[in-house]
């Protein structure tokens, strides 16, 4: 075991310094070194989504970003998506939707969800099937998922305005 | 169709938002993987390279002298266990193949299998000391095909003897098939003399796996007092409960499984792998352990639905009447007996009505690993081969698919080949449903182009379930139920529950107990929950009637006779009323608590139909199908929560999508899985597919208080079926096997 690093990072707008062994995924880290289990794995090799996070604004599976990447980085995670107990709006419309059933893949696709929305708010179907097609879902179908973001997406339009 | 003019119930039929939802969308809940005990270390489990050897040594010292390292098992850890037959709630196992399973002793009889275990203070330390563990092994040729395996040329098992409908036969030779089923019913030579056209077909499907999200996973903790606690992600925690204490031979009472959160199972988490491992090593180390299994060990060690070979053969009449049908089924059940066989046999023919039929079926023992259940086991197999000859004979006969089905479908009163009789039934229903649908009316136009329907059937299961709910002095009532909660189960149960009592599905408050806290439930799995599970809410509602009653006459100081529990309230002589809230407002200044206990127990469900209805557009060059249009049409006796309704069947149609176009096992010539990853194993994605209509027809299940008919598994069993269907009406040619992936599409394109 070579000796640890630290990481300084800001996760979801907190200045947040950690621990960290060189070959520690940023999954394993927010998992089990800061406790932020809302991050999920699924696959731990890139091909299903469930671990994606925000890495300054961009998402990426974190099971293929090593954890000392992060130094110096902004991370988002599913904890900070909400304000305070306000729910996001994509949040809300995958509650209203039925876009979840097990649930396990929903931070990962709520986090892509983000990322999409937040460089295209005017999605098409395609647009958003094109986008989440690196989130793998088994219960749904994608069917409530895809509406719920087309819905999320008329909503934060609808805000800004 | 789908819903009627007037809603009949209050709660029932609405779409409130699920109770663990928040949870679900903000990171918060909590599954099996994100349980942190204090003084957690973690497993690892080293698995067999080889497809089939015979183990010769273990050499554990290296491993076990790593700093670090805690505890190492390997398979002579594990109590001995003689073959005795455990029911799990879907399906019975043998404890010493379960055993033998869970961690390989003398054998391993697939790539992955578990052979030995590390627990370390890092999961980093726990792998570098496996990799230190000297294994002697001595291959053996592996044994990979249905039909080849039936020769005996190698026999896997030496306590494996074919048995006949269940009997075992004393005389029998090892085997390395397991079973033999056989169903007739009328007699079958007779029936197809009788035939104008009789179309007799070859189908083979590949092994596929369940693909659920979330990896296995097992934190257990064998604590000084010799009790064992279980963390777990499972579909029955009491099963598991019962497969951990059977495994580890101590006293039921001893586990406590605590069912955490689970992300999907599909029938893949009814058995366990990883608990026995975890408290063996805890039991060594002292300290609570916690294994997560890794993608490539779900695929390669766990329990995926079988590959099969199939022969099916029909006889109709000129005018479209079918008078006869024979199938000879042989399922590859992996390293131990235990193929769902007996259901695909019974399955097969299960959509029609046929005067003289007779299948034949085998359980067949192969170096892959051991099959478990997958969404109506045995079903979507032999709905493949079933449905595309009835597609054959439709084109042979020139007749419209929905209306040969309308011709020739099950209905109440129809025999199964295998000897039951339907009670109400909507198989009609569903293809009526499709036949009217504006999908199937319109006009399907462009090159390459076809559509094709096909019909399903599941049984869905009864089994046990159990109940307790309590009645708060705010007027809302806490509900505990065992069943494990997969796709937002808790909220159809609380509505069934708010609907007897005359409240809101909100005042309903649901959660999921350990096996310490609520009485014995079985799995949640064979489309069961809603059904058994709702009438036990239903049962404990009515016990809650019955308390507040009680309550109210003692308050108003009248006989209880002349008191009623109506439209949400409690009514009294002379006018008197109270509504449930303040009824529940004063239970604690007269008398305490309120608590109604439900349970339900084997009452056997209706079972359930659908039909879908699919475009596709194959492109010649390459042999890629693209799925244009799919529709869903299916029996759910009542729409508890239509939302999670429809989330089954399109759910269940994509995972069929996916099983019919792309997914298999890829084993090379030893007998390795090379597509052991999501990446190769390519399960449908959101790109893959188009938005998935839904029909929901009510055809009341007359065993539930409210009709419900299971809803999970019926949808998976169509898409292969009918995907094939309208392959043939865009492009001629007939796929006659799984995946119907582009090279295999493509060659049947160029041999034409």
């Amino acid at each position: 075991m070579s000796k640890k690093r630290v990481v300084s990072t800001t996760i979801n707008g907190n200045v947040t310094e950690f621990l960290c062994e060189p070959r520690q995924t940023l999954l394993e880290a927010l998992r089990n070194v800061l406790n932020l289990t809302g991050t999920k794995e699924g696959c731990s090799n890139g091909n299903c989504g469930s671990c994606t996070v925000l890495l300054n604004g961009r998402p990426v599976t974190s099971c293929l970003v090593l954890a000392v990447e992060a130094d110096g980085a902004e991370l988002r995670t599913i904890e900070g998506v909400a304000c305070g107990s306000h729910l996001d709006p994509v949040q809300k419309c995958f509650l209203e939707g039925a876009a979840l059933q097990c649930g396990i893949c929903t931070p990962g696709f709520i986090m892509q969800t983000e990322a999409l929305l937040a460089q295209n708010p005017n999605p098409t179907e395609s647009d958003v099937r094109f986008h989440l097609a690196g989130n793998l879902c088994r219960c749904t179908g994608y069917d409530k998922i895809v509406r719920s973001v087309l819905t999320a997406a008329e909503q934060k339009r609808a805000a800004a305005k | 169709m789908s819903k009627s003019e007037t809603r009949k119930y209050k709660v029932i039929g609405t779409r409130p938002v699920r109770h663990d939802g928040v949870d679900k969308v903000t990171g918060r809940a909590q599954y099996g993987a994100d349980i942190r005990p204090t003084g957690l270390i973690y497993g690892v489990i080293l698995r067999s390279p080889h497809a089939h050897a015979k183990i010769k040594s273990i050499d554990t010292t290296a491993a076990e002298a790593v700093p670090g390292v805690r505890a190492v098992v390997i398979g002579k850890d594990f109590p001995d266990q003689v073959g005795r037959i455990v029911e799990l709630g879907e399906g019975a196992v043998n404890m010493r193949h379960l055993s033998a399973n869970v961690m390989a002793h003398d054998k391993a009889l697939y790539k992955g299998h578990a052979v030995a275990a590390v627990a370390a203070d890092s999961v980093h330390i726990a792998e570098e000391a496996a990799k230190l563990i000297k294994i002697d092994y001595e291959p053996l040729p592996p044994v990979m095909d249905v039909l080849g395996a039936m020769r005996d040329e190698h026999v896997l098992n030496k306590d494996v003897f074919t048995t006949e409908m269940g009997t075992a036969n004393p005389d029998s030779k090892a085997s390395n098939v397991a079973a033999k089923f056989l169903f007739t019913k009328g007699d079958v030579n007779a029936g197809f003399k009788k035939a104008d056209i009789i179309i007799e077909r070859e189908f083979r499907t590949a092994t596929v796996h369940q693909g659920y999200i979330e990896p296995h996973n097992a934190t257990a903790l064998w604590n000084a007092d010799g009790k064992v606690t279980v963390w777990m992600s499972t579909q029955g925690s009491f099963t598991a409960r019962n497969q951990t204490a059977e495994l580890c031979k101590i006293p039921v009472s001893d586990v406590k499984v605590v069912p955490m959160e689970i992300g999907g199972g599909f029938g893949g988490k009814i058995s366990v792998y990883l608990p026995p491992v975890a408290a063996l090593l805890s039991k060594k180390s002292g300290k609570p352990v916690q294994i997560l299994m890794d993608r490539a060990a779900c695929f390669e060690a766990t329990g995926p639905t079988p590959g099969s070979y199939m022969k099916v053969k029909v006889g109709a009449t000129r005018d479209g009447k079918i008078v006869a049908a024979d199938a000879w089924i042989a399922f590859e059940a992996g390293a131990f007996p235990g193929s769902p066989i007996a259901p695909g046999c019974m399955c097969v023919f299960s959509c029609y009505d046929i005067p003289d039929a007779r299948v034949e079926g085998y359980d067949v023992c192969v170096n892959k690993p051991r099959t478990n259940a997958y969404r109506a086991p045995g079903s979507t197999q032999v709905a493949f081969a079933m449905e595309t000859v009835i597609d054959e004979l439709c084109e042979k006969l020139g007749v419209d698919g929905a209306e040969f089905r309308l011709k020739n479908g099950a209905k109440e009163g129809t025999r199964r080949v295998d000897g039951p009789v339907y009670n109400r039934i909507g198989m009609m229903e569903t293809v009526e449903a499709i036949k009217n649908s504006e999908h199937y009316r319109s006009k399907l136009t462009g090159p390459n182009r076809g559509r094709g329907i096909a019909t399903g059937f599941w049984f869905n299961a009864g089994l046990k379930s159990a109940v307790v709910a309590s009645v708060n002095a705010d007027g809302t009532v806490m509900l505990v139920e065992g069943s494990t909660d997969i796709g937002g189960s808790r909220t159809g149960i609380a509505m069934q529950l708010a609907e007897t009592l005359g409240i809101t599905a909100e005042a309903v408050k649901p959660q999921v107990a350990d096996t310490d806290s609520v009485g014995y439930t079985d799995v949640t799995g064979g489309s069961r929950v809603t059904f058994a599970t709702g009438i036990a809410a239903v049962n404990a509602a009515k016990e809650i009637q019955k308390g507040m009653v009680a309550r109210a006459a003692a308050l108003w100081e009248v006989d209880a006779s002349t008191v009623k529990y109506e439209d949400g309230g409690i009514v009294g002589p002379a006018g008197k009323k109270f509504s449930f809230a303040e009824l529940a407002a004063k239970i604690h200044e007269a008398g305490g608590a309120i608590i109604g206990h439900g349970t339900c127990s084997d009452i056997e469900q209706g079972g359930a139909f659908g039909t879908h209805c699919v475009d596709v557009e194959v492109d010649p060059d390459t042999g890629k199908v693209q799925i244009l249009r799919y529709t869903v049409a299916q029996d759910a006796g009542t729409a508890i929560h239509p939302s999670y309704v429809e989330g089954q069947m399109q759910g269940g149609a994509v995972q069929g999508i996916g099983w019919a176009l792309n997914e298999e096992y890829w084993y090379d010539d030893k007998g390795a899985m090379r597509n052991a990853s999501f990446l190769d194993y390519r399960i449908p994605t959101c790109y893959d597919v188009p938005m998935i209509e839904t029909i929901i027809v009510e055809v009341p299940d007359p065993a539930h208080p409210y009709g419900v008919r299971g809803v999970g598994e019926v949808p998976i069993c169509p898409p292969p079926a009918a995907i094939a269907n309208a392959i043939h009406a865009a492009t001629g040619v007939r796929m006659r096997e799984l995946p119907m992936s582009p090279h295999k599409v493509c060659a049947a394109i160029l041999q034409k």
